[in-house]
């Protein structure tokens, strides 16, 4: 608390980390494994055999910047 | 409050998705289609048989591109609001809208433009398939050295700020910033892989679309974002106001 007292504008309170931690890891794991699924899945490694999630989000892969195939 | 602002950013993730999806289907597919008419007579030319089509060209362009921008859009958003939940206060003492979008700025500058200065995104038919792995390594790599290296710039600035000021403390661990950053370039391997005969108009048009959809979802992120970050960060104070009058 110290360096918020510090700050000149000390009016904005952080969100206390205790109540951030539990959202960033649990929300924060999906969102990457969701991001892997678009990004890499079927492309440099596979989780599932096969190219079909591959082909299918292809065009978002290349469009998003992915290194694709 | 993190559960408030996580909903709100996977919402205009979503809705930075659906723009960018609109923007992709006009501007980056009719790019994708001359890549892959090139790629098929290459592969005609060099006799080899066309390959079976597991998905069909339309779902590629159509429903597998939207998936593919608005889950990508929707989880960007969430990780955003997660990242702001933990910086708003502790990191910046700005207002909300303020936070969000120089986060939003700092974002797309260190994971977008940074990596795609060294390794930019390609359209099909570059890059060879026996290279990925080290590609898609190389393109990681260079991602989260961005992201650490943005994470040191600012830890810096919050150091140098009681001495320099917030200007001056700003510059110099910008400049930090740019100079790690151009280093780890120089350091890592170039990948070239584009076909001679590959039409650069093709490549300059596919690499400006892409460019175009991250800032389509970065700045949606940034300012719509902003805006309901700070209605739900304002509804809190009265609430606090009551528990300290009790």
């Amino acid at each position: 608390m110290s360096d918020i007292a510090l700050t000149p504008s000390a009016s904005v309170t952080p969100i206390p980390l205790g109540e951030v931690l539990p959202w960033a890891i649990f929300g924060g794991l999906i969102m990457l494994l969701a991001i892997y699924f678009i990004g890499a899945e079927e492309g440099a490694m596979s989780l599932f055999s096969g190219m079909y999630v591959h082909e299918f989000v292809h065009d978002g892969r290349h469009l998003l910047g992915f290194p694709c195939h | 409050m993190t559960r408030d602002l996580l909903i709100r950013g996977m919402i205009v993730g979503v809705i930075a998705g659906l723009l960018a999806f609109g923007f992709a289907r006009v501007f980056g597919e009719p790019q994708v289609d001359h890549a892959i008419a090139f790629e098929e007579k290459m592969s005609q030319a060099a006799g080899a048989a066309a390959e079976p089509e597991l998905v069909t060209r339309a779902t590629q362009a159509g429903i597998g591109l939207f998936t593919g921008i608005v889950v990508y859009s929707a989880a960007l958003g969430g990780l955003f609001s997660l990242v702001f939940a933990f910086v708003h206060g502790r990191v910046s003492s700005l207002s909300p809208r303020s936070t969000a979008a120089l986060l939003a700025l700092a974002g797309f500058v260190a994971i977008v433009l940074v990596p795609c200065i060294k390794y930019p995104m390609n359209p099909p038919a570059v890059g060879s398939p026996d290279t990925i792995g080290a590609r898609t390594e190389l393109f990681f790599v260079m991602l989260v050295v961005s992201l650490g290296a943005l994470a040191a710039a600012v830890g810096l600035a919050k150091r140098l700020y009681a001495q320099h000021g917030a200007w001056n403390a700003t510059l110099i661990a910008g400049a930090a910033y740019v100079v790690f950053i151009a280093l780890v370039q120089y350091l890592l391997p170039a990948i070239n892989e584009v076909p001679e005969q590959f039409s650069p108009t093709v490549l300059w048009n596919f690499r400006v679309a892409s460019l175009g959809i991250h800032v389509i979802v970065w700045t949606t992120l940034g300012l719509l974002f902003g805006a309901l970050a700070e209605r739900v960060l304002a509804g809190q104070r009265p609430r606090y106001r009551l528990q300290a009058a009790r």
